[in-house]
């Protein structure tokens, strides 16, 4: 180093830099991993404290995927094996919002579910409630430019487990998502309104009272289809972000 | 809208106003505070995960025959100190230079042809077990001057967790790296560093991911960070 040399003037792009900064609900509106009521997390959620993780370049960047993993028959639940599945056709719609209201595009949305039964094509359930052979319970779609998703599927039904006494699972719809950052990324369950099993349910229940109604569908007469399906919308919110300066040196490199 | 966070002309409001001290006015149009829509709140992948979050391509990073393709391996343990044999592991990761393919990476996206960044591998088969084929990522910036150690980003889902866990990989060759590295040195001692470490194996590199520690079998929990 010359000391001397004088530096040429930074480009104007430079000092532009920034990376998002996504912000963190707090714990009391979050799901807790230690539920009491849901025996499951007794040995699995951690029983330390997290440690806070600063957002850098890792955390505000994400997967970026969908296009190349979905096909349009993907969002038709109802059609699989060459057959029709059984069971009341539904149509769920929603968007797909950051918590400042901004539309996410382009976001993979993955949901799987139970048959109209009650019972999820996998090996290990083994409720005696009938296999559909049209229904898989697989669904994949991409939200468009404005955040929007689409997809036809069959109303899934209750089914009990052994969680505790008379136990039984509120229908409901499992929701994959990535967001545009690591930080976004969000699994959770789409439940129907005015579910009778909401009550007895503490996977349900395990969400905090401010935020439960956030997981319930909206019942949508004006999108039912006459004849064919009835409709239920649900938007999901990922976290919003806030821009924050990010420091570069004068190459420009973020230092 | 709690009290302590109304704006300065609904709390400077007095008696010769012509409604109640504390209360906003109406038809302001002003918001008291930002808008924001609430989160849609997290649950469990329960027992069926691999219904719907099964790719035949999900451990694969990279495509098999990728030149210096390595493996993360590992397994992934309750506080019994049992497999956890209906989990699912995700990871996110810069490429060898150090670079995400990503539009919020402001140094510019340029990552390896054909380096996806992501991984995803279910513990159902083999029973607790999680394997993904990648390559091993660059040292990059840590937005405070210094430089981070390459490093992986990992979520784990299962039944009976009701939120994604977050932790990191580390890798055991690159002590340099590790020592400058700012969330390592943030950890408070060797012990919960050690649990995010993984040792070289003979095609890549092993760490096992304890949910809960568990002293009857010698195992600790491993460090999980809150994003």
């Amino acid at each position: 180093m010359t000391g001397t040399t004088p530096r040429a003037p930074r480009p104007a792009s430079d000092s532009a830099l920034t990376l998002p900064r996504y912000l963190r609900e707090p714990a009391d509106r979050r799901t807790p991993l230690d539920y009491a009521g849901y025996k499951s997390t007794g040995l699995r959620a951690p029983l330390r404290t997290p440690v806070d993780l600063p957002h850098r370049l890792t955390e505000v960047t994400g997967p970026v995927l969908g296009e190349d993993l979905v096909t349009a028959a993907d969002a038709d639940l109802t059609l699989r094996e060459g057959g029709e599945a059984q069971g009341q056709r539904i149509i769920v719609y929603g968007r797909v919002l950051d918590s400042d209201g901004r539309p996410v595009p382009h976001a993979l949305v993955e949901v799987w579910q139970a048959n109209a039964a009650g019972r999820y094509r996998h090996v290990v359930d083994n409720w005696p409630a009938p296999l559909d052979p049209y229904f898989d319970g697989l669904g994949r779609v991409v939200t468009d430019d404005l955040g929007r998703y689409e997809f036809t599927t069959i109303k899934p039904g209750a089914y009990p487990w052994g969680n505790h006494h008379n136990a039984w699972r509120p229908a409901h719809i499992h929701f994959s998502l990535f967001g545009q950052a690591f930080t976004q990324r969000l699994v959770t369950q789409m439940y129907f309104p005015d579910d009778p099993l909401f009550g007895q349910d503490p996977i349900f229940n395990s969400m905090p009272t401010t935020a439960r109604h956030r997981a319930v569908s909206r019942f949508d007469l004006e999108r039912t289809q006459p004849n064919w399906a009835l409709a239920f919308q649900w938007d999901i919110v990922l976290r919003g972000r806030d821009q924050t300066p990010f420091e570069t040196d004068d190459d420009g490199d973020v230092a | 809208m709690s009290a302590d966070r109304l704006s300065p002309l609904v709390l400077a409001a007095d008696e010769s106003n012509d409604r109640r001290q504390g209360t906003p006015r109406r038809g302001t149009g002003f918001l008291t505070e930002p808008f924001r829509l609430g989160t849609t709140p997290s649950s469990t992948v329960g027992p069926y995960l691999a219904i719907g979050l099964t790719w035949a391509d999900g451990p694969d990073v990279v495509a098999e025959g990728t030149p210096g393709a390595i493996w993360l391996r590992g397994r992934v343990f309750d506080g019994n100190g049992d497999l956890v044999p209906d989990g699912m592991i995700e990871t996110w990761q810069a490429d060898p230079d150090g670079r995400f393919d990503h539009p919020d990476d402001p140094r510019g996206a340029v990552a390896t042809p054909g380096f996806r960044g992501v991984g995803r591998s279910h513990t159902v088969e083999p029973a607790g077990e999680y394997a993904v084929r990648t390559l091993k990522p660059g040292r990059l910036p840590d937005g405070e001057g210094g430089l981070q150690a390459p490093h992986v980003d990992v979520s784990v889902f299962a039944r009976g967790l009701l939120d994604r866990l977050v932790t990191r990989i580390y890798f055991a060759d690159e002590a340099e790296a590790n020592a400058e590295d700012a969330v390592l040195r943030s950890l408070p001692d060797d012990a919960s560093r050690a649990t995010l470490i993984a040792r070289p194996s003979a095609d890549g590199y092993v760490l096992d991911i304890h949910l809960q520690a568990c002293a009857a079998k010698g195992m600790d929990e491993t460090v999980f960070f809150a994003v």
